[in-house]
C-alpha cells in the first residue's frame, strides 16, 4: 500500500479563458493533513473540488488510492464518492432547509445502501451525531433550529457517514464565530485520529492551517508555489510569496510582535485569464530578477521535506 | 417552512379566510350538487319559462323553464372539475419540463424552453380554440386545451427556481456524497421550488375556470344540456332585456370563484415568499 492516497499530476481546470488551476502536482499522504493556503481566487477550492472530480479537470490526472479518478466510469465514481467526502465553508448553505438533520446526515447511507433498514439507519445517524457532539434526540429538527457551529457539526457528521478515507475541508471554519472555530478544529483533529482520516484542509488563513496541518502547500494564481512540512514552510519560507504570507501573521508575543517586519505586496493579483509570462509571481515579487519573465519555475527541493518554485534556488523552466 | 406555520400566517388576515371559506362552500357544492339542487337541472318546464326570481325559483327560470339556481349549483361541479383537471395537466407537464430544462441546462433547456415559448407566444384563448378545433369541442377536450395553454407558465416558473436551487451548496453536497441526478432532482430540487408553484396553481385555477367559461360561451366547451356557467351566460345573453337573472347569476358565480382563487393565490404568495414572510413575522412579534 503506497503511502500516497491522492496524487494530482499536471492538473488543470480552466473555466473558459480563466485558468483556475493551471498545472498542479500534488501528493496527499495517507493519514496526514495537508493544508492548502492562498488568497481568494488562487484556485485552492477549485483544486479541492477537482481532486474529488466535483469539477471536471481540463487536463492532467488525479489518482485516488491507485484509481485514475479522471478516467473513472459511473460505477467507479460512485465507489469513490463513498470513500471521499467534503465539508463546506458555509454551514447555512450546505444543509438542505427542507430536510431534517437526520435525513441530511443519513443521505450518504441511503445513497450507498449502508446500514439498511430504518432502525439500523436511525441508530447509525444517532451514533454519528454523538461522535460530533450533537444530541442524537435532535435528529428530527431542521437546520434553521441550529446555530452555525452546530450546523457545521451536522455537515461533519454527514461527511463521516460513509466512513470515508479522504475528506476535503473547504474553509470549514472561515464562516464560524471565532469562539466556535477552535471547537470545530479540535473536533476535526480528534475525528482524524479516531477514524484514521486524511484531510485536505483548504484555507486562506495560514495561522489556522499551521495549527492543524502536517504539511502545507501554498497556491498562487493556479499553481502550487511552495510545499513542505508546516514548520518549515512557516519557519523558513523558501518562496517570496510564502515569506509575505508568513510575515502577515501576527505573533502572539508582544516583544516579537513589535519588531515583526511585514512584507507588503504591491499591486493586484494578475488575472488568471492572462497570467504573466515566466514566473507568475514576478509582477508582485520584491526579489524579482532577470530570469523571472522568461522562465517558468518548477517546484524544486530547497530543504528536507520542502520544495519551492522560485529561481532564487536555481533557474528552472517547465 | 412548516405547513402549520404557513397556514397560521396565511389565515392571519380576513381576506384569505373569506376566500378559503368561499372555496370550501364551492367544493362542497360541487360534490353534493345533485342533493343540493332544488330541481332537476335539465328538466324543462315550458309553462314556467323565463320566470323572475321568486320563492319557488330563487334565481328564476330560463327560456326552457329550467331552474337557474339548480343549474348554477350543478355548474360548480363542471367548472371546478374542468379547472382542476386542466391545471393538473399543466402542473405536471410544466413542472416536469421546468425541472428538466433548469437542471440539465444546455440543449435540453434550449429545446424545451423554445417549445414553451412557441406555445406562450399565442394568446391563451386563441391557442385553446385552435386546440379544440383539432380535437373537437367537449368538456374533456376543453380540459386538455386549457392544460396545454397553461403549461408554459408552470415550466417557466419552475425553471427559474430550479436555476437558483441548482447552484445551492446543499446540491453540491449531495453530489459530493454520490447522489445521482434523479435523487438530487426529487429530494433536493423539487422540495425547494414548491412555493412559487403552489402560488401559481391557485392563480391558474382562476384562469382555467374563466377559460372554461369562455370556451363554453363560444360553444366549444361543455356541451348542452350539461349546465356550465359559461354556457348559461351565452344562453342568457339573448334574453338580457327580458330575463336578466339568466345571465347575472352564472356571471356572479364565475366572478366569485375566480376572485376567491386569485385572493387566495395572492395571500399564498405573501406567505410563501421568504422575504415577505420575514416582514410579516417580525411585524407580528412587535405588535
Amino acid at each position: 500500500m503506497s503511502d500516497v492516497l491522492v496524487r494530482a499530476s499536471d492538473l488543470r481546470v480552466h473555466f473558459g479563458p480563466v485558468r483556475a488551476v493551471d498545472g498542479v502536482d500534488l501528493e496527499v499522504r495517507r493519514g496526514e493533513t495537508l493544508g492548502l493556503v492562498g488568497e481568494s481566487g488562487c484556485g485552492k477550492s477549485t483544486l479541492g473540488n477537482a481532486l474529488l472530480r466535483l469539477v471536471e479537470p481540463t487536463g492532467g490526472t488525479v489518482e485516488f488510492d491507485g484509481l485514475d479518478v479522471t478516467a473513472a466510469g459511473r460505477r467507479e465514481l460512485r465507489a469513490l464518492r463513498r470513500r471521499t467526502a467534503m465539508i463546506f465553508q458555509d454551514p447555512y448553505a450546505s444543509l438542505d432547509p427542507r430536510r431534517t438533520v437526520a435525513e441530511s446526515i443519513g443521505e450518504p447511507l441511503a445513497i450507498h445502501r449502508l446500514h439498511r433498514g430504518r432502525a439500523a439507519r436511525r441508530s447509525r445517524v444517532g451514533e454519528l451525531m454523538e461522535v460530533v457532539g450533537l444530541n442524537p434526540d435532535h435528529g428530527g429538527r431542521y437546520p434553521h433550529e441550529f446555530s452555525g457551529g452546530q450546523r457545521q457539526r451536522v455537515g461533519i457528521a454527514r461527511a463521516l457517514a460513509g466512513e470515508p478515507d479522504f475528506v476535503v475541508c473547504d474553509e470549514p471554519i472561515a464562516s464560524l464565530d471565532v469562539s466556535v472555530q477552535a471547537q470545530v478544529v479540535n473536533l476535526l483533529v480528534r475525528l482524524q485520529r479516531e477514524f484514521g482520516l486524511t484531510y485536505l484542509f483548504v484555507s486562506h488563513d495560514l495561522a489556522a492551517v499551521r495549527q492543524v496541518a502536517d504539511r502545507v502547500a501554498v497556491m498562487y494564481l493556479g499553481r502550487v508555489v511552495e510545499i513542505g512540512a508546516g514548520t518549515s514552510v512557516s519557519g523558513t519560507p523558501a518562496h517570496p510569496y510564502t515569506e509575505a504570507l508568513v510575515s502577515a501573521v501576527p505573533v502572539p508575543e508582544p516583544t516579537r510582535e513589535r519588531t515583526r517586519q511585514r512584507i507588503v505586496l504591491t499591486g493586484d493579483v494578475p488575472s488568471p485569464a492572462d497570467p504573466p509570462s515566466g514566473c507568475r509571481f514576478r509582477t508582485r515579487c520584491p526579489k524579482v530578477f532577470e530570469p523571472c519573465p522568461d522562465h517558468d519555475p518548477v517546484l524544486q527541493p530547497t530543504g528536507p521535506e520542502q520544495a519551492a518554485a522560485c529561481h532564487l534556488h536555481g533557474v528552472t523552466d517547465r | 417552512m412548516r405547513a402549520g406555520e404557513t397556514l397560521r400566517l396565511l389565515f392571519r388576515g380576513p381576506t384569505a379566510i373569506v376566500a378559503a371559506a368561499v372555496l370550501v362552500v364551492l367544493i362542497v357544492t360541487a360534490f353534493l350538487g345533485e342533493q343540493l339542487a332544488p330541481y332537476d337541472a335539465t328538466a324543462t318546464d315550458v309553462s314556467n319559462r323565463l320566470q323572475g326570481p321568486s320563492g319557488d325559483h330563487w334565481f328564476g327560470t330560463d327560456e326552457l323553464g329550467r331552474d337557474v339556481l339548480s343549474r348554477v349549483i350543478l355548474g360548480a361541479e363542471v367548472s371546478l372539475r374542468v379547472g382542476a383537471v386542466a391545471v393538473g395537466i399543466s402542473l405536471v407537464a410544466g413542472v416536469l419540463i421546468g425541472l428538466l430544462a433548469g437542471y440539465y441546462g444546455r440543449w435540453v433547456d434550449d429545446v424545451l424552453m423554445r417549445l414553451s415559448d412557441v406555445l406562450f407566444a399565442f394568446p391563451a384563448m386563441l391557442m385553446a380554440i385552435a386546440v379544440l378545433a383539432i380535437l373537437g369541442p367537449g368538456s374533456t377536450n376543453a380540459m386538455i386545451a386549457i392544460g396545454i395553454v397553461y403549461t408554459p407558465i408552470f415550466a417557466r416558473i419552475t425553471r427559474a427556481s430550479v436555476l437558483s436551487v441548482r447552484e445551492e451548496v446543499y446540491v453540491r453536497a449531495a453530489r459530493s456524497a454520490g447522489a445521482g441526478d434523479l435523487r438530487i432532482i426529487g429530494r433536493h430540487v423539487l422540495p425547494n421550488v414548491t412555493a412559487p408553484i403552489i402560488v401559481q396553481t391557485s392563480i391558474s385555477l382562476a384562469f382555467a375556470i374563466l377559460s372554461e367559461a369562455a370556451l363554453s360561451f363560444v360553444g366549444l366547451g361543455t356541451q348542452p344540456p350539461d349546465p356550465s356557467w359559461g354556457r348559461m351566460l351565452a344562453e342568457g345573453r339573448g334574453f338580457v332585456e327580458q330575463a336578466w337573472w339568466m345571465a347575472v347569476f352564472p356571471g356572479v358565480a364565475i366572478f366569485v370563484t375566480v376572485l376567491a382563487f386569485n385572493v387566495l393565490g395572492d395571500a399564498l404568495r405573501d406567505v410563501l415568499d421568504p422575504r415577505q414572510r420575514q416582514a410579516m413575522a417580525t411585524s407580528g412579534a412587535t405588535r
